[in-house]
């Protein structure tokens, strides 16, 4: 029997940048990494988003010892470079994660590492799977606090201070 | 010059005063307490009242079952749902796996269950329940439920604890109506119609997976999951109890739970224990996965694991 697909997101492409100005039909104009970075010299020893300019400025950055480089590809800004030298494009990603995060991907490849939806039995449904960079930002990758919702009203595990208060 | 208090013969004393207030105060108290039970009402009709036995229903008996639930909750909700009854699937066997390591604590499942399986709003009520617990203590009875700050904390981890499906379920073994039962694919359900609301299979449960309808479920129709299963999340009768069946409604029919589907981080993983190919399969070959009380000889089929 034919197995249904298991799509995995992937982003959309090399990021643009927005210029801030409109065009003839009221269009945000943005443009590739490379219109300014392929007449801009690299710096292969900038590893904090203190040292970079415009727009860069202010990005959070904890990404471990890594520079900007380790990832982004000096010779071409629209795509990204994986640690043997060879470019590998932005939605590839995975790709590139994979190769400091063995464990995480071996984890993601038998579908026990990220989050899904669909069917879990692929002979009735497709399933869609999210790619590192859906959970994780790759600048900072740690997942962020969150504020939990939805709190218990039953007076079940309730903490033993709270509750002899409460008597 | 001192005489003895006279008592009169007739008349009314401090004593019978006080005696009459108590009594009525009593009865008043008693007639209040017995108030939720003068407004219960058990069943439905006198088709609900004579209904058989999930297992001793006939095809044609349950499609009437399920138009009669169908009809009914369009009466008392105002809402339109069908209510179907998955059959287990031959060679399936649900197992579910929660990576501790990777869960932060946000309740996003317990929200999602709460939906999905139509429970009482007011209530909050949800079959998962989330514990904050100290890192190096795996001791259920010093987590926390109601934690409400950022997660995850430091130098915690956050559990959820739904129903463990076990091979050997305490909750069945106590059921004096076999209103609950094991089904072939792994999932403990109750037949809501059949429970008369004892509550000994929760007090049996060590996981306090099991929930009692202790009033109504009030759910605005609009806000009502149409897709329903006669075992698992139609809306339960006051006085029943409920547990979590791993949306069988949705499982029985090739999907992922409703809790999975809701984890923002892809700490849950879910699937056929019986196929060696499952994601499930790995998990438990891969990893050190435990289960919550294990010397209870309960056979849990939830299983929990830290990344090494």
């Amino acid at each position: 029997m034919p197995l249904h697909p298991v799509t995995i997101q992937r982003p959309a492409g090399p990021p643009r940048v927005h210029t801030g100005t409109t065009n003839f039909h009221g269009q945000a104009v943005t443009v590739a990494c490379g219109t300014c970075h392929t007449t801009t010299p690299p710096n292969a020893r900038t590893h904090t988003s203190a040292e970079l300019d415009q727009f860069h400025q202010g990005l959070k950055y904890a990404h471990g010892e890594l520079t900007c480089l380790s990832c982004h590809n000096p010779t071409n800004y629209d795509t990204l470079r994986l640690a043997d030298g060879r470019s590998v494009e932005f939605t590839d990603v995975m790709t590139l994660c994979g190769q400091c995060h063995g464990p995480q991907l071996r984890d993601y490849q038998h579908g026990a590492h990220g989050g899904m939806t669909g069917y879990w039995d692929l002979s009735r449904g497709p399933r869609a799977r999210n790619n590192c960079v859906n959970c994780h930002d790759p600048h900072s990758p740690e997942y962020p606090l969150a504020r939990p919702v939805f709190p218990p009203r039953d007076r079940i595990s309730v903490p033993v201070k709270a509750s002899a208060a409460n008597h | 010059m001192s005489q003895p208090t006279s008592i009169p013969a007739e008349g009314i004393t401090r004593r019978d005063l006080f005696k009459g207030l108590g009594a009525t105060l009593g009865l008043a108290a008693y007639a209040k307490a017995l108030a939720p039970l003068t407004e219960w009402k058990p069943f439905e009709s006198v088709e609900d009242f004579l209904q058989k036995h999930y297992s001793e229903l006939s095809a044609v008996d349950l499609e009437v079952v399920l138009k009669r639930i169908e009809k009914d909750t369009k009466k008392q909700y105002g809402a339109d749902v069908q209510v179907s009854a998955d059959r287990p699937q031959p060679g399936v066997k649900f197992g579910y796996a929660l990576n501790l390591s990777i869960c932060i604590g946000c309740r996003k499942c317990a929200e999602a269950c709460h939906k999905e399986n139509n429970h009482d709003r007011p209530s909050h009520q949800s079959y998962i329940r989330v514990l904050e617990m100290s890192k190096g203590s795996l001791d259920l009875e010093k987590g926390n439920a109601h934690y409400d700050h950022p997660v995850p904390a430091k130098d915690k981890f956050y559990m959820p604890v739904q129903c463990q499906q076990c091979d050997h379920p305490p909750c069945v073994d106590v059921c004096p109506v076999e209103a609950t039962w094991k089904e072939p694919d792994g999932i403990v359900v109750v037949d809501y119609n059949w429970c008369i609301g004892c509550r000994y299979c929760e007090a049996a449960c060590p996981y306090h997976a099991r929930r009692f309808n202790w009033t109504k479920p009030q759910i605005p129709a609009a806000e009502i999951n149409p897709v329903q299963g006669y075992l698992s999340n139609r809306i339960r009768p006051q006085g029943v109890m409920e547990k979590c069946t791993f949306c069988l409604h949705r499982t029985r029919n090739g999907k992922l739970p409703a809790c999975l589907e809701a984890c923002p981080t892809g700490a849950r993983v879910f699937g056929n224990l019986l196929d060696p190919d499952s994601e499930i399969r790995w998990v438990l070959q891969n990893k050190r996965v435990f289960v919550l009380k294990e010397e209870l000889g309960t056979k849990p089929q939830f299983f929990y694991f830290f990344d090494a």
